[in-house]
């Protein structure tokens, strides 16, 4: 197997309600920008990240409709779906492209294009992701298949509402460093307790959002990126994916994300690190009781601890391990199909040193997780900078 | 609308409570599997789930999907019954602020949603606060 590097990566200008953007038009933006970044003029092959454009826009084969407008055709190009862990699983399929010997140039994007319907029929779409005639036909929606993992998480940790509040305030004080984020403001925790209440106990600002936008990355062997690379040369030391039962009610403990603890460990011995050693994370807080339970199955936080670790300032940045210094999926967006790949993208810069003002000073390595349904689907990913 | 088997094929689950138990290892699947997810084996008896038991998880949904509108707010749980299957319904007829873990339930046959232009009504089990 042969070592795989980031040649380039490249967002929209700016994440959000991108009226004047089709779902092409989105995609092929970051894809020409990750193109530009790589400094590449062909590509062997192409991953597409896509949950549900079938019922947000009406359009399916989205791996075709790319390459032809980003003008690749005929080089072969798949969409990858796995719910909101599209971005991450499309990603590790590029990783094992690259590293497999059978193509050099890997673009891998993700893309989601969800202001196209009402807000209704967005909720409706991504109940897709959770099981449709055993969850979602009893009316549960994710934001509360999340509150009921929650309140399972108080009630045993004793994690309160100010707690899960911290998460929000913490990444939404990041993504205000972010020009690309759809909400590049701060929140306090007064304005989260005091939003609407969506399903008891999540507020509106315990959600991450429904946006529209995406994000690419060019894939080469390490060994060709040392050569032609203008930019610090980032590794992918690792890449696991696991899944588990699609019904969160299926689950024994359904306050432990199992599939993300499985993807982690795998991932951290086939990166030969712990989670001591890692120094900056991309997570996927969908919602802000998923970062705690997320921290905890990464082993970054002790399990029970989530809570008091958004709270205490230690996944802050200048924090003792920073997370989602991009601003998450909470203050960034959540184009859902896009999201893992645009996690790795904010990695990436951090190890570049590109991050600005959000810059982790020095770090060296850094981790993703991505995660589909309730953690049905769980992608981690660990990086280090040459 | 969807060719009306999607709904009529899980009348056995929705209506009767009918499940799989493994006859190697015992684990009951709700839904029916063609595989036990404990020991792999393919033989199974239908067997009947218990009908009270209690509530392990809930929420208020207060923001739904438009089949529910006409509901809404409503309460929603994980229900461990008696025989240990957990199961996701909807709690009905109950106080929001007296929810609590622990509450014990029963299953009762109720209107689910009401589907699509047509208004077609889908039914099933809710449980109710014993």
């Amino acid at each position: 197997m042969r070592d795989v590097a980031i040649l380039g990566v490249g967002m929209n200008k700016k994440w959000g309600e991108l009226w004047d953007m089709s779902l092409r038009d989105v995609f092929v933006e970051a894809a020409l920008n990750a193109v530009d970044d790589a400094g590449v003029d062909h590509l062997d092959s192409m991953y597409v990240g896509c949950m549900t454009s079938g019922l947000f826009v009406g359009q399916e084969h989205v791996g075709c409709l790319m390459a032809d407008y980003l003008s690749t055709t005929p080089i072969p190009a798949t969409r990858v779906e796995s719910a909101c862990a599209s971005g991450g699983a499309a990603f590790r399929q590029g990783f094992i492209e690259v590293a497999s010997g059978i193509s050099d140039y890997v673009l891998v994007g993700g893309v989601e294009k969800m202001t196209d319907v009402s807000g209704d029929e967005a909720t409706s779409a991504l109940s897709a992701a959770a099981d449709m005639e055993y969850e979602a036909y009893h009316g549960i929606t994710f934001p509360g298949l999340y509150a009921l993992m929650a309140r399972v998480h108080m009630e045993r940790y004793g994690t309160t509402s100010q707690q899960l509040a911290h998460v929000a305030v913490k990444n939404h004080k990041h993504g205000a460093m972010n020009p690309e984020a759809q909400y590049p403001f701060e929140v306090t925790v007064e304005d989260v307790l005091g939003s609407v209440m969506v399903a008891d106990p999540l507020h509106i600002l315990d959600c991450s959002p429904i946006t529209d936008g995406a994000a690419a990355v060019v894939l080469c062997p390490l060994d060709t990126a040392r050569k032609i690379s203008k930019k610090p040369v980032v590794q992918v030391l690792a890449s696991a994916q696991a899944s588990g039962t699609i019904a969160l009610h299926s689950r024994k403990d359904m306050a432990w994300i199992k599939s993300t603890n499985q993807a982690a460990s795998k991932a951290y011995k086939m990166a030969g690190k712990g989670p001591q050693d890692i120094q900056v994370a991309e997570v996927h807080d969908c919602f802000t009781i998923a970062e705690i339970m997320v921290l905890e199955a990464l082993a970054l936080v002790e399990r029970g601890k989530g809570g008091q670790a958004a709270e205490s300032g230690m996944t802050a940045l200048g924090g003792k391990i920073p997370v989602n210094t991009s601003g998450g999926l909470k203050a960034k967006g959540h184009p859902v199909g896009a999201t893992g790949v645009a996690q790795v993208i904010e990695i990436i810069r951090q190890l570049r040193g590109e991050a600005g003002p959000r810059q982790v000073k020095g770090a060296r390595i850094g981790l993703t997780q991505n995660m589909g349904g309730t953690g049905g689907s769980s992608v981690v990913h660990i990086f280090g900078a040459v | 609308m969807a060719n009306p088997a999607r709904y009529w094929r899980e009348i056995p689950q929705r209506y009767r409570l009918e499940a799989a138990r493994c006859t190697s290892c015992g684990e009951i699947s709700f839904p029916p599997r063609l595989i036990c997810p404990q020991c792999r084996s393919r033989k199974f008896e239908t067997v009947t789930l218990k009908e009270n038991g209690k509530i392990l998880t809930y929420t208020v949904t207060r923001v739904g999907p438009s089949q529910f509108a006409d509901q809404t707010p409503y309460a929603v749980g994980v229900v461990e019954l008696d025989d240990g299957v957990r199961i996701m319904t909807q709690i009905a007829d109950c106080d929001f602020d007296k929810l609590a873990a622990g509450q014990r339930v029963r299953l009762e046959f109720r209107r689910i949603q009401k589907q699509g232009d047509a208004g077609l009504l889908w039914y099933g089990y809710k449980c109710v606060p014993v």
